[in-house]
C-alpha cells in the first residue's frame, strides 16, 4: 500500500514517493472514483425535473447514457424468450404440415417421342406455378430441374449444346448433368426432379431438393 | 476503473518553454498514431516566444457535448470527456465551433471528431497522460492537489473561466500566480484578449534551493 499523498512530499525528482509522477504506480493506490451515477448540471442551472425531456432522453455522462431500467431490461427478456418459444412452436407446426402432405402425386409430363434428342419442354411439378424443365440429353437419359434460379428465381434455359443452364437475369451457370451452380451468383443446386420413363410416357415422380 | 479521483491535471503556461515535446508524445500514442490531440500555441508569435499547451481541459458542462447533434460526445463518471463516439458522429465540426478552448478537432479523412481524452486508457489505470510524462518542465503536471501546493508555492491553480456571459468550471486546473489571484479566483478569457503585458520581474531564485526545477517568481 502507497503513502498517503497528503504527506507532505519531497520535491527532489528522482525520490521513491515520486514514482507515482512517473506514471508506474498502479491504480489501486488511489482512492477510489466519483459517484457513477453523478448528474450533469445543465447550462441554466436549475434542477433536472425543470429540466426538457431531451436532456433526460440524451444525457452527456457516459453513465446515465448506458443506463438500463431494471423493468426495460426485464421486458427484453420476457419478450426475447417468449419469440424464442413461439419460434419453436412454428417449427414444430411446419414439420407436422410437411409429414401430412406427404408425396406429391405422380404426374404425365410428356411422351418421350414428344422430346427429340437434345430438345427440352417445360412443365409445372408438383403444384401449378412450380415450373420446371426436362431435357432429353440421350437417347435414354432425361433430366428435369426446378427452373427457378436459385438466386432471385428467374427461369433458367438449358443450353444443350454446352451442356450449362443459364439464368439470363445474373448471368448464373447451373452444370447441366448435376444441377449444381458453376458459375455467377447461384449458390445452391436446382432442385431436382426425379422422372420415370414407363411405356414411351415420361412420368414425374418427385421432387428433390437439395442444399448442397 | 477511471481516472483516480485524488488525481488532477495543473496546466501552467508560465513554465512551457515550447520544445514540443507533448506533441511528439502524444503524436505517438497508439489509439491517435500520426496525431497530436494536444495543441502547443504561441501567444503573440510576432513578439515573444511564449508558448501554451493546449489540452482538453474537461469542463463539468462540455460546451461541445451541449451542441453535438448526433449525442455522440460523452462523459465519463470521473468526468473525462471523451472523443466523439465512432458509430455516432458525423463530422459536423459542430463542436468545433462550440469549444471556447478550441480543442476538439474534425478529421475529415476519417470523418470524425477527435480530441485530447486525457490519456483515458493510461489515466484509467493510474498512469499519467503521455504529455504530462515526458513535459521537462512539468508545465503539464498530473497529480495530488497537495503535490502541487508543494511543487509551486506561488501559484495557484483555477478552474473557473469566463468567456463573456458564459462561466466555465473545468477539471483540468490552470496555474496563476496566487498575488493577482482574486478571492474568488477565476480567468476572465474576454477581457484578458485585450490586455497588454505589464513590465515584470524575474526573481531567478527559486522557491526550493535543492530542487533545479522548483518555481521561480514573476
Amino acid at each position: 500500500m502507497a503513502e498517503d499523498p497528503r504527506q507532505p512530499l519531497d520535491v527532489r525528482l528522482e525520490t521513491p514517493a515520486r514514482e507515482g509522477l512517473a506514471g508506474t504506480t498502479s491504480a489501486s493506490v488511489y482512492q477510489r472514483l466519483d459517484d457513477p451515477e453523478q448528474i450533469t448540471i445543465a447550462p441554466d442551472g436549475r434542477p433536472a425535473d425543470l429540466q426538457p425531456a431531451w436532456r433526460r432522453d440524451f444525457p452527456i455522462d457516459w453513465p446515465q447514457d448506458h443506463y438500463v431500467e431494471r423493468r426495460d431490461f426485464m421486458k427484453f427478456i420476457v419478450l426475447t424468450s417468449l419469440a424464442f418459444a413461439a419460434g419453436q412452436f412454428w417449427i414444430a407446426a411446419q414439420n407436422w404440415l410437411r409429414r401430412r402432405r406427404g408425396q406429391p402425386e405422380i404426374r404425365r409430363v410428356a411422351s418421350l417421342d414428344a422430346v427429340p434428342v437434345g430438345g427440352a419442354v417445360t412443365f409445372a411439378y408438383p403444384q401449378e406455378h412450380d415450373g420446371c424443365i426436362l431435357v432429353r440429353m440421350a437417347e435414354n437419359e432425361v433430366l428435369a430441374y426446378g427452373q427457378k434460379c436459385t438466386h432471385l428465381s428467374c427461369a433458367v434455359q438449358p443450353l444443350i449444346a454446352e451442356g450449362v443452364l443459364r439464368c439470363p437475369c445474373h448471368e448464373g451457370f447451373f452444370d447441366l448433368a448435376s444441377g449444381r451452380p458453376i458459375a455467377g451468383p447461384p449458390r445452391r443446386p436446382l432442385p431436382r426432379v426425379r422422372l420415370d420413363v414407363r411405356n414411351g410416357e415420361i412420368y414425374a415422380i418427385a421432387v428433390e431438393d437439395r442444399t448442397s | 476503473m477511471g481516472k483516480p479521483d485524488s488525481l488532477h491535471f495543473f496546466v501552467d503556461p508560465n513554465r512551457c518553454i515550447g520544445c514540443q515535446a507533448c506533441v511528439q508524445a502524444c503524436t505517438e500514442c497508439d489509439t491517435h498514431r500520426g496525431d497530436s490531440m494536444i495543441h502547443l500555441e504561441f501567444i503573440d508569435r510576432a513578439t515573444s516566444v511564449q508558448t501554451v499547451p493546449v489540452i482538453c481541459m474537461h469542463c463539468d458542462q462540455p460546451t461541445c457535448a451541449e451542441v453535438c447533434p448526433a449525442d455522440a460526445i460523452k462523459r465519463t463518471g470521473d468526468g473525462v470527456v471523451q472523443s466523439a463516439r465512432k458509430a455516432r458522429c458525423i463530422a459536423c465540426g459542430n463542436c468545433v465551433l462550440a469549444c471556447p478552448f478550441g480543442v476538439p478537432e474534425v478529421y475529415e479523412d476519417r470523418q470524425i471528431m477527435m480530441k485530447c481524452d486525457m490519456c483515458y486508457d493510461r489515466t484509467s489505470v493510474g498512469k499519467k497522460p503521455m504529455c504530462a510524462t515526458v513535459c521537462p518542465s512539468q508545465a503539464l503536471f498530473f497529480g495530488t492537489r497537495e503535490q502541487v501546493e508543494q511543487l509551486r508555492p506561488m501559484s495557484m491553480p483555477v478552474n473557473r473561466f469566463h468567456f463573456g456571459r458564459q462561466t466555465i468550471s473545468t477539471r483540468v486546473w490552470m496555474m496563476m500566480p496566487a498575488r493577482v489571484a482574486p478571492p474568488q479566483p477565476y480567468v476572465d478569457v474576454t477581457a484578458a484578449m485585450d490586455e497588454r503585458p505589464r513590465a515584470r520581474t524575474l526573481a531567478l531564485t527559486p522557491a526550493t534551493p535543492d530542487d533545479p526545477f522548483a518555481e521561480v517568481g514573476v
